[in-house]
């Protein structure tokens, strides 16, 4: 059994490297459609009598991640041969091929009266025989099921599929409420799942396009507090708010952090024209990137963080452009029907996503870095503003509504376009910025 | 942050920009700065020097093409007129709010209404008022003034207003 404890004390959380042990067990996925992975996930076992309302909690937490992903089927309890199952016995392999399970969890779960959490898991491959990787020991405290949970289901789901993983990430986005002409916007935080709602700002002012730090501990934002639109930067954990410095005599926008966090780009309007500038966040200094007349926003960074995409109407109509970090000419990359904008390189960077409009709607799309490959994912009256999983894989974007009663709210596709999700929330919501899988 | 503000603006007045009609540039939901307070009254309407007069007999509203910035000739019209009031009521402060309507990108739109304020801007001051007197702000698509999700809306909300604020005299 490979212990792995993670806290959630000051000290932060931390888990050890993944074992990336894939058995036979895989996904197949062939033409671009996915034939879901079965598996089993029997309710959790209780070490201890005050431990089985949680054990209960966090195996369906695990089969809730694993179905949202697209790529797991869950075979239900009540199709289950065996009536108890518990972790120390040995697997009955031929009871879950029997009702076509590939994949089976198993856990054991213990609190102590001083607040500590521990789940013990193991994953079998059923059709091979054989448990995949090493059992593992997840520590933390009683607060913290729900990121236990994600913690456990990112390991099956890595193990299985081979992809890093994302349950145990959170999402900054804009919660929204009023009517369309008045909307009142407040940016918050959330599990990856829509779970854990919470707010970093109140709404008294217009707040735009929050866009989370690579080590999820601080956001870029646009807001109107000054009275005219400027870049904020605040602290997840204390919520404490700051106006970066950028010249009075325009508008910041459309900021978004570098990969090693010691930069951001961002546009910057001046008479009337905005171009994309390179704050270094040490020394407060901003350097020019692009000088045309046209409309130069939405920067993003490539993950190695030597390049930057954004998007520009300097052709005469939106389209996408990618150029170095040390400077040069712009590069077109988009030259499909329609207009473009909003692009955010993949994590992996090896794509990029984007806004697409056409024939008077929009939908999230995914293209190689050099423009080829095209694929729309999504489309819809208004469809804008992806954001990728940590692990490349998933897109979430927002979707709003038509008419005056028109609200936005968020989805998830999956990046064959496959698995559209809308994700439960209680109030309107938009912007949304995926962080890192936490430590 | 307001504080801040008014340091750099020190002539203007709190809670001097208004709008009877209610439409524009968020009202008190806006910015939550004090150029957003509604605070006209309806006797200031009579006023010929008031911004309530402004608003209504001179009017304070050009409405743009899709996706354009360039003024076209009945803008121009209008902000003939503007300019000239302006002129004749020296003490105003001026901000021309540039908005766009639903059918873009967040950010794009942001940059659009900075292009369709500048344009006002630019033409007022072509017109002879003073630059100093003049700033500029988008609303992007954040705050349309009609709610539908037609073109009869649209037409309404890709606009640039002038607003005033009461403070050089």
């Amino acid at each position: 059994m490979r212990l792995i404890y993670f806290s959630i004390l000051a000290i932060g959380m931390w888990v050890s490297p993944a074992l990336s042990q894939n058995g036979p067990l895989k996904i197949e996925i062939t033409d671009g459609v996915i034939e879901p992975l079965t598996f089993a996930v029997p309710i959790f076992e209780a070490e201890n009598i005050e431990a089985a309302a949680i054990a209960t909690e966090i195996s369906r937490i695990v089969a809730t991640d694993l179905i949202s992903s697209g790529l797991f089927r869950e075979i239900p309890a009540n199709r289950f041969i065996a009536q108890r199952i518990t972790f120390a016995e040995a697997v009955r392999y031929p009871d879950w091929r029997a009702i076509n399970a590939q994949a089976l969890v198993t856990a054991s779960v213990k609190t102590t009266n001083t607040g500590r959490l521990t789940v013990k898991f193991r994953i079998f491959d059923i059709f091979s025989g054989v448990q995949l990787g090493s059992g593992m020991q997840l520590g933390g405290s009683t607060q913290a099921v729900r990121r236990m949970a994600h913690k456990v289901a990112d390991q099956v789901y890595e193990r299985i599929t081979g992809e890093g993983p994302y349950f145990d990430s959170k999402i900054v986005f804009v919660s929204e409420s009023g009517p369309k002409d008045k909307r009142l916007k407040r940016l918050a935080i959330m599990d990856f799942d829509g779970e854990n709602v919470q707010f970093l700002t109140g709404n008294e002012n217009i707040v735009l396009a929050p866009r989370i730090s690579t080590d999820g501990k601080q956001v870029l934002y646009t807001s109107w507090e000054s009275g005219f639109p400027q870049i904020y930067l605040l602290n997840v954990g204390t919520a404490g708010r700051k106006r970066l410095p950028t010249p009075d005599s325009g508008m910041a926008f459309s900021p978004r952090f570098s990969p090693d966090r010691k930069r951001i780009v961002y546009s910057f309007e001046q008479g009337g024209n905005s171009d994309i500038y390179l704050m270094d966040l040490v020394t407060a200094r901003s350097a020019r990137m692009t000088s045309s007349p046209s409309i130069d926003t939405a920067p993003s960074f490539s993950p190695d963080g030597r390049q930057i995409v954004f998007e520009s109407d300097r052709s005469g109509s939106q389209q996408i452009y990618t150029m170095p970090v040390s400077g040069g000419t712009p590069n077109r990359i988009s030259f499909g029907n329609g207009r473009y904008g909003t692009p955010v390189w993949s994590p992996r960077g090896d794509l990029i996503a984007f806004t697409k409009q056409s024939n008077g709607r929009f939908g999230i799309g995914v293209m190689r870095t050099d423009g080829s490959e095209e694929r729309l994912l999504s489309a819809s009256f208004l469809d804008e503003g992806p954001t990728w999983s940590p692990n490349g894989r998933v897109i979430m974007f927002a979707r709003e509504t038509q008419g005056a009663k028109g609200a936005p709210s968020l989805y998830s596709v999956d990046i064959t376009g496959r698995n559209l999700r809308a994700l439960t929330l209680r109030a309107p919501a938009s912007d949304p910025s995926w962080g890192p899988v936490q430590r | 942050m307001r504080v801040i503000y008014l340091a750099l603006i020190p002539f203007l007045a709190l809670a001097a920009c208004s709008n009877p009609g209610g439409g524009f540039g968020g009202g008190p939901l806006g910015g939550g700065s004090s150029w957003d307070d509604s605070s006209a009254n309806a006797e200031d309407q009579s006023d010929p020097t008031s911004q309530g007069f402004f608003e209504t007999s001179v009017g304070n509203q050009v409405l743009f093409d899709v996706d354009e910035f360039t003024l076209n000739t009945a803008s121009k019209v209008a902000l003939d007129i503007q300019a000239q009031w302006l002129m004749d009521n020296p003490g105003y402060v001026i901000i021309v709010e540039g908005h766009a309507d639903e059918q873009g990108t967040r950010e794009y739109n942001l940059a659009l209404g900075f292009r369709r304020a500048q344009s006002v801007q630019e033409y007022l001051v072509a017109r002879g008022v003073s630059g100093l007197r003049l700033k500029t702000r988008s609303y992007g698509k954040e705050r349309p003034l009609e709610i539908c999700s037609a073109e009869r809306c649209y037409a309404k909300n890709r606009r640039a207003v002038t607003l005033l604020t009461a403070g050089l005299s």
